[in-house]
């Protein structure tokens, strides 16, 4: 047992926020998929809303730039019938010298039920879930390296969706896995739903040996680590990471892991092949692949959704 | 009020299978729609036994209800699955115990999310009284009045047989 309680759980164990997967039962994993599932069937509905958050103001504070996961987060807001408000807090009071506390104590003052947060700091969603009312709710939307809670659950629900069960995949995670809060998350995710092959894949300076302490398999070969794969996750390569002297050159890399047709046929026959986007063509994913029938990228914005209206009406519904 | 109430699960639903029959033959087109779980139960048994061409629907409360302020999101709630046209149907919902109505709102929302039925009319295997709402059965195939304390739900064996289950003293 932890010597202190998870600070996402109430004490009758009910998620109240959602800021990592780290430490999550299995059973609040399964429940969240289960509900998400619920959910992908309103999407398709005539009328996409049903008014679970009707009443309730949601405001997105995304620190750091996003597109996707914030106009996915905007759109499962907007059809549990929450208001949602959009900061674009990089260019207003943080830029004018206010503190991160000073913004959620000023927000909380025009009455927000929920915060979703991106932040670049690891650990800000949970430095504000510590510090608003019990009433409020706080989503980790990608804080630093640490988490993306909500990609690792919508990566599962992709995951079950087409495989069905966890509990005889090999995994491949192909990529800059030690920047990735996408990777961190996922790893977490699968461990805890029992998966029993996690294969970490990519170059030495992006793969560092220790991850292996995370219950994985670290491969610095492509054809070793994605062999025989159910399932490939495809790492965006972030552009930033070339300047330094992690990576040689973007065709180096493509050469080595970047994800073509050739290599693909090493995985298994019915291997899917995921990706959180943006991708870059050429550099870690061949347009082949990407655009192919192995492809479930585009899936899991949908599943998104989904997912993010079940986490959302989840920690929403119960109480600090 | 004390009562011992012994209710045959069986012999209530021939009578709602009358009931519902007799409300069939104004409204040959109507789809019935079994309201999760029980009411989806006796709803495909309903199906089965009358023969009918629409197949049944199953519909749940869940992203409706008026307590989600204070229970939350309901687990293991079922999912909404009307595998036919809702716009200008005869909807007939299906349900086991009839009480204080604010199920049958909520899954009038949820069926007006599909689009707009006709008609909707509903057909209980048991009424107990304790409405809150302005709602009444078109047909009911048993009457009966129940503490607040008690919990009347309906069973369902594997073999498919109908039970009912009374949970709680009268007050």
């Amino acid at each position: 047992m932890l010597s202190k309680r998870n600070p996402q759980l109430n004490q009758h164990g009910e998620l109240i926020h959602l800021l990592s997967i780290e430490g999550l039962p299995r059973a609040v994993l399964t429940q969240l998929l289960d509900t998400a599932g619920t959910f992908l069937s309103v999407n398709e509905r005539d009328v996409k809303k049903v008014p679970l958050l009707r009443g309730k103001s949601v405001f997105n504070l995304f620190f750091e730039n996003s597109t996707r996961t914030r106009t996915t987060f905007e759109i499962a807001a907007k059809r549990l019938s929450a208001d949602v408000i959009n900061l674009d807090i990089a260019r207003s009071s943080t830029a004018k010298g206010e503190s991160l506390l000073d913004t959620i104590a000023n927000l909380s003052a025009m009455h927000a039920d929920m915060f979703v947060v991106r932040h670049a700091e690891s650990g800000a969603p949970f430095l504000i879930a510590q510090h608003v009312a019990p009433h409020v709710h706080v989503v980790n939307a990608g804080d630093g390296r640490h988490a993306h809670p909500t990609q690792g659950l919508l990566d599962m629900y992709t995951i079950r969706h087409f495989k069905g069960d966890f509990t005889n995949l090999s995994v491949a995670i192909v990529g800059d896995i030690v920047h990735s809060r996408v990777a961190r998350s996922d790893i977490h995710a699968l461990t805890t739903l029992g998966v029993p092959d996690i294969r970490a894949v990519g170059p030495k300076t992006l793969v560092p040996g220790d991850l292996a302490g995370m219950g994985v398999r670290v491969c610095h070969d492509m054809a070793e680590g994605i062999r025989d794969a159910d399932v490939i996750i495809m790492l965006r390569l972030q552009n930033e990471r070339m300047s330094g002297a992690m990576l040689p050159s973007a065709g180096e890399y493509f050469k080595r892991f970047g994800l073509t047709p050739g290599k693909l046929a090493l995985a298994k026959p019915d291997a899917i092949v995921m990706h959180p986007g943006p991708i870059n063509r050429g550099v870690e994913i061949d347009s082949s692949v990407a655009d192919g029938g192995a492809s479930v990228i585009l899936p899991q914005v949908t599943f998104g959704i989904a997912v993010r209206m079940a986490v959302m009406s989840t920690i929403a519904g119960n109480e600090a | 009020m004390t009562q011992s109430l012994t209710l045959d699960a069986e012999a209530l639903y021939v009578a709602l299978r009358d009931g519902v029959r007799r409300l069939l033959a104004e409204r040959p087109d109507a789809a019935l729609v079994g309201i999760w779980s029980g009411g989806a139960w006796l709803a495909a048994r309903l199906h089965a036994d009358q023969g009918l061409a629409v197949e049944a629907g199953v519909i749940t409360s869940a992203l409706h209800r008026d307590d989600f302020g204070e229970r939350g999101l309901a687990t293991d709630s079922g999912t909404t699955k009307l595998p036919f046209e809702i716009d200008g149907r005869h909807i007939v919902l299906i349900d086991d115990v009839l009480y204080t109505g604010r199920t049958i709102r909520a899954v009038v929302n949820e069926l007006y999310d599909f689009g707009r039925p006709a008609s909707v009319s509903l057909a209980v295997l048991v009424d107990r009284g304790g409405r809150e709402l302005p709602i009444e059965p078109a047909f009911a195939a048993a009457r009966v009045s129940l503490a607040p304390t008690q919990r009347l739900s309906l069973a369902r064996d594997p073999s498919g047989r109908f039970s009912f289950a009374l949970e709680g003293g009268a007050a």
